[in-house]
């Protein structure tokens, strides 16, 4: 059994299916990334994962529990946490505020809660940042306080909506070395990316989707000599 | 001197102040600066710090007063127990209207509260047995004297201050907060937002029902027309914190006194005290569009443009 | 058998000719919604604003308040304009805290619209001793072997045909013009709508004065059948959000459906429960669109579609 499991997912909007039978798992350990031009579903597939959508049809299991349909709170409870590709931070509160609020998930008192921050703003490289609001922080911090965050609910599985989107070239290798120490305390990770370099070298699997449908599944290898994935989303590119 | 000693040597002023032999009216002034704080913090806490704007305070404010009112008209019954009463009258209303209009987003609960505030002043007005309608409650004054009132408030407004405090630094705070900034980040981080709005509304109506408790307890007479009032409480209550500051612990006091004095002042004018609605509405909107964190909240920007000014 | 009949038919044709301007009420409100995202709490203060100016146009000048309709709209329009560019448009650009200054602005500018009409007019009832307004048609007049008898009340049943006529002359406005077709899109998309090269600031600024004209319309058809005081306008502002949200937040066909439902349940309230009630059932109305229908009648309207 995979640790998450997508059963044959479906989500429509307005007669218009943003995803159709999409069936995948995510195994316990490993990184699996979604690729997929844009506007293939990759986010629709998160935000029905997270609880912000009941998927029309299908379902979703995490541990074996059916989570499609839970709110996004209970599913973070249950362990598994996820950042937006259009950041959302808590404007008005300093970066350790903010790590702060989804520590206290996981932790009793305050001192504790500030702990678990703390703890995760330097293994994010923010700690320097903390006591900036986090309004003003440049966008390549801003994705890394989506990480912090999440991470801060202790999860067992984390889903990243393109957090490397629009990072400079230092702060791509900064982000990349967090990811793998994510993977390294053995947190479980689907993200979303376009950046195929990073894609390629960072994952154990990744999924296709073009149109809401699942195109392909496989290892970078496998995806890379795939001929319907070179036609519907790296022809351009590669 | 050390900074840590100003808000004991503020309590102790707050403390002595009846002593100083005066007035009845300024002491008057004093009593209703400081209900009017306790009533703007508890908005604050809801729409300031909760992100959550409440257009029907009044409905809080009212249920309270005729739970201090109803007790002592109808069972001879001390209107001070009133106060105690009204904790799961009132908590019952918000959690209701919690349970109705919080799991919604959009403007639902700005519309719900503003309903919610006329529906309860029909009510009062209609259900002639139990509130006497628009002939109102006229209670028994327990004391002639007005100081035994400013402490009752006083104890309650610094309870409330400090209640507030605690809270904001704690978990609910800081999830109080989360949901004002985003809610759909607060709630991905596995915060409970139906909840926990439902909790910062409890708390802040409860506070209400006090003040309006207590208004009854001192006015000695309430009709639904002034508890349930739309522009007399639960626009008043919004102005204390604008004006004050949106989301700071002093806003709702500097607006508070700000505000009774202000109301008094045009009120005593002749041909103008008729339109004073119409000054508080202006007033209001030049709030919002110069000043909309407040005196307290936009202290640096006022700072700022008063340096512009001085050197030139 | 037939009498009760009777009632329920003349307490159903009230409701829907009251729905009917209510309708015109909740489609200025909802446009507004639509396109700015605000709930504008002074859309009955504007509506009392425009029934005084159509007051006193009567009183002084002698013109008729269905004649007024061609003056006291497009003022209203140019006020609601003004309303948009000099004060919400400002505060759109404020960085706060609160979420919904704009909303606590609008109830800023209707305590004042409604304390001047006070200060100016007192807040004694008003009405304009119209020569037509006890005109009554009987059904049996129309059709001799009727076996119920209705009446229509003349007035009442003009202003409802004005009100469908502007509601037609709405539709096509938002639907064949390139005005409207902006307005429809800053609704629907602001940036998309900025990106096609919509100027979006001053498409706000005309649905604004839009929706002021739009209720100063329903005001000038009020007037020769209903009272007018100055707190009249709280009331229409809490009558025009409660059809917005029974319609569905922003959805135009909603508000028309709504004004219809809210007119039909408010005649119903009165004639079986009692006239003091009636306002009251607005409410009930308003609790219950909120647990069962938060989406509004417009929600209906949609998942049928998905049916299909």
């Amino acid at each position: 059994m995979s640790l998450l499991e997508v059963n044959q997912m479906s989500m429509f909007f307005g007669g218009l299916a943003a995803l159709s039978g999409v069936t995948f798992g995510v195994e316990k350990g490993e990184i699996l990334a979604l690729i997929g031009p844009n506007g293939a579903g990759k986010t629709t597939l998160f935000n029905c994962v997270n609880g912000f959508y009941k998927p029309t049809l299908g379902t979703v299991s995490f541990r074996g529990q059916k989570i499609s349909g839970l709110e996004p709170h209970v599913v973070c409870r249950m362990g598994l946490a996820r950042t937006f590709q259009v950041v959302k931070p808590l404007q008005r509160m300093s970066v350790l505020d903010n790590v702060i609020a989804s520590a206290f998930l996981r932790t009793k008192t305050r001192a504790e809660a500030v702990d678990l921050a703390t703890e995760i703003l330097e293994f994010t490289g923010l700690l320097e940042d903390r006591d900036v609001i986090s309004k003003g922080l440049p966008l390549g911090k801003r994705k890394r306080l989506e990480i912090a965050r999440a991470l801060a609910t202790k999860p067992e599985m984390i889903l990243l909506d393109e957090s490397f989107a629009g990072l400079n070239p230092a702060e791509l290798d900064v982000s990349i070395e967090i990811i793998r120490g994510i993977k390294a305390q053995g947190i479980t990770i689907m993200i979303i990316e376009h950046h195929m370099k990073v894609i390629m070298s960072i994952s154990d699997r990744i999924v296709v989707l073009n149109y809401g449908q699942k195109i392909a599944e496989g290892s970078p290898a496998d995806i890379r000599a795939n001929p319907l994935v070179v036609e519907a989303y790296l022809g351009g590119e590669a | 001197m050390n900074k840590k000693y100003i808000p004991f040597i503020l309590i102790g002023a707050l403390l002595v102040l009846p002593q100083l032999g005066l007035s009845s009216y300024v002491l008057h002034i004093l009593i209703l600066a400081l209900m009017w704080a306790t009533a703007g913090m508890a908005w604050n806490l809801l729409g300031g710090y909760c992100g959550q704007v409440s257009f029907g305070h009044a409905a809080f404010f009212g249920m309270g007063a005729y739970c201090a009112g109803l007790l002592a008209h109808h069972y001879d019954i001390t209107p001070w127990l009133g106060f105690l009463v009204s904790v799961p009258v009132v908590a019952a209303l918000a959690l209701v209207m919690g349970f109705i209009v919080l799991r919604l987003r959009g403007p639902y609960f700005v519309l719900a509260t503003l309903a919610i505030g006329e529906l309860l002043r029909i009510i009062a007005e209609n259900l002639v047995d139990l509130t006497q309608g628009n002939l109102g409650v006229l209670i028994r004054r327990t004391w002639v004297d007005k100081d035994p009132y400013y402490y009752v408030i006083l104890a309650l407004a610094l309870g409330t201050y400090f209640l507030i405090q605690r809270i904001m630094a704690s978990r609910w705070g800081y999830y109080f907060v989360a949901i004002r900034e985003d809610q759909d980040a607060a709630e991905s981080l596995g915060i409970n937002t139906t909840l926990y709005k439902t909790i910062a509304l409890a708390i802040s109506a409860v506070i209400t029902g006090f003040t309006g408790a207590f208004y009854m307890n001192y006015m000695g007479y309430i009709d639904p027309q002034i508890v349930f009032s739309l522009g007399d409480i639960s626009i008043v209550m919004i102005m204390v914190v604008m004006v004050g500051g949106v989301a700071t612990p002093l806003g709702p006091w500097v607006g508070a006194v700000i505000m009774v004095i202000l109301a008094e002042w045009i009120r005593s004018l002749p041909v103008i005290g008729t339109g004073y609605q119409t000054l508080f509405g202006i007033l209001l909107i030049v709030i919002i569009i110069f000043l909309p964190n407040g005196l307290v909240g936009d202290l640096p920007k006022i700072k700022r443009f008063f340096k512009k000014e001085v050197p030139a | 058998m037939w009498v009760q009949a009777e009632v329920f038919l003349q307490t159903l044709v009230s409701g829907l000719l009251l729905g009917g301007l209510y309708a015109l009420i909740g489609i200025g409100m909802t446009l507004i919604l639509g396109v700015m995202k605000i709930i504008n709490l002074t859309h009955g203060q504007l509506m009392m604003v425009a029934m005084y100016l159509a007051f006193w146009l009567f009183t002084l000048f002698g013109i008729d308040p269905y004649l007024s309709l061609l003056i006291v709209p497009p003022l209203m329009f140019a006020f609601g304009m003004g309303i948009q560019k000099f004060l919400v448009n400002p505060v759109l650009r404020v960085e706060s805290i609160l979420p919904h200054n704009q909303v606590i602005l609008t109830v800023g500018i209707g305590m004042v619209l409604q304390n001047l009409a006070t200060l100016f007019f007192t807040s004694d009832y008003r009405s304009i001793p119209v020569g037509y307004a006890s005109t009554v048609w009987y059904l049996t007049d129309l059709w001799r072997d009727s076996p119920v008898e209705l009446s229509f009340s003349l007035p009442w049943v003009v202003s409802f045909m004005l009100a469908v006529v502007i509601t037609l002359m709405l539709w096509f406005f938002l639907a064949k013009t390139d005005t409207g077709k902006s307005i429809r899109a800053t609704a629907q998309d602001r940036d998309a709508a900025m990106l096609m090269g919509v100027h979006v600031g001053w498409m706000r600024v005309i649905t604004f004065g839009l929706g002021s004209a739009l209720v100063a319309a329903a005001g000038c058809l009020f007037i020769p059948i209903y009272y007018l005081f100055p707190a009249l306008g709280s009331q229409f502002t809490l009558i025009a959000f409660v059809i917005t949200i029974l319609g569905g937040l922003g959805s135009t066909i909603g508000a028309i459906l709504g004004g219809l439902l809210l007119g039909v349940f408010e005649s119903m309230t009165a004639t079986y429960v009692g006239m003091g009630w009636a306002p009251a059932g607005r409410f009930v109305v308003f609790v219950a669109a909120l647990v069962f229908l938060p989406g509004g009648v417009a929600s209906l309207l949609k998942r049928r579609k998905l049916g299909k």
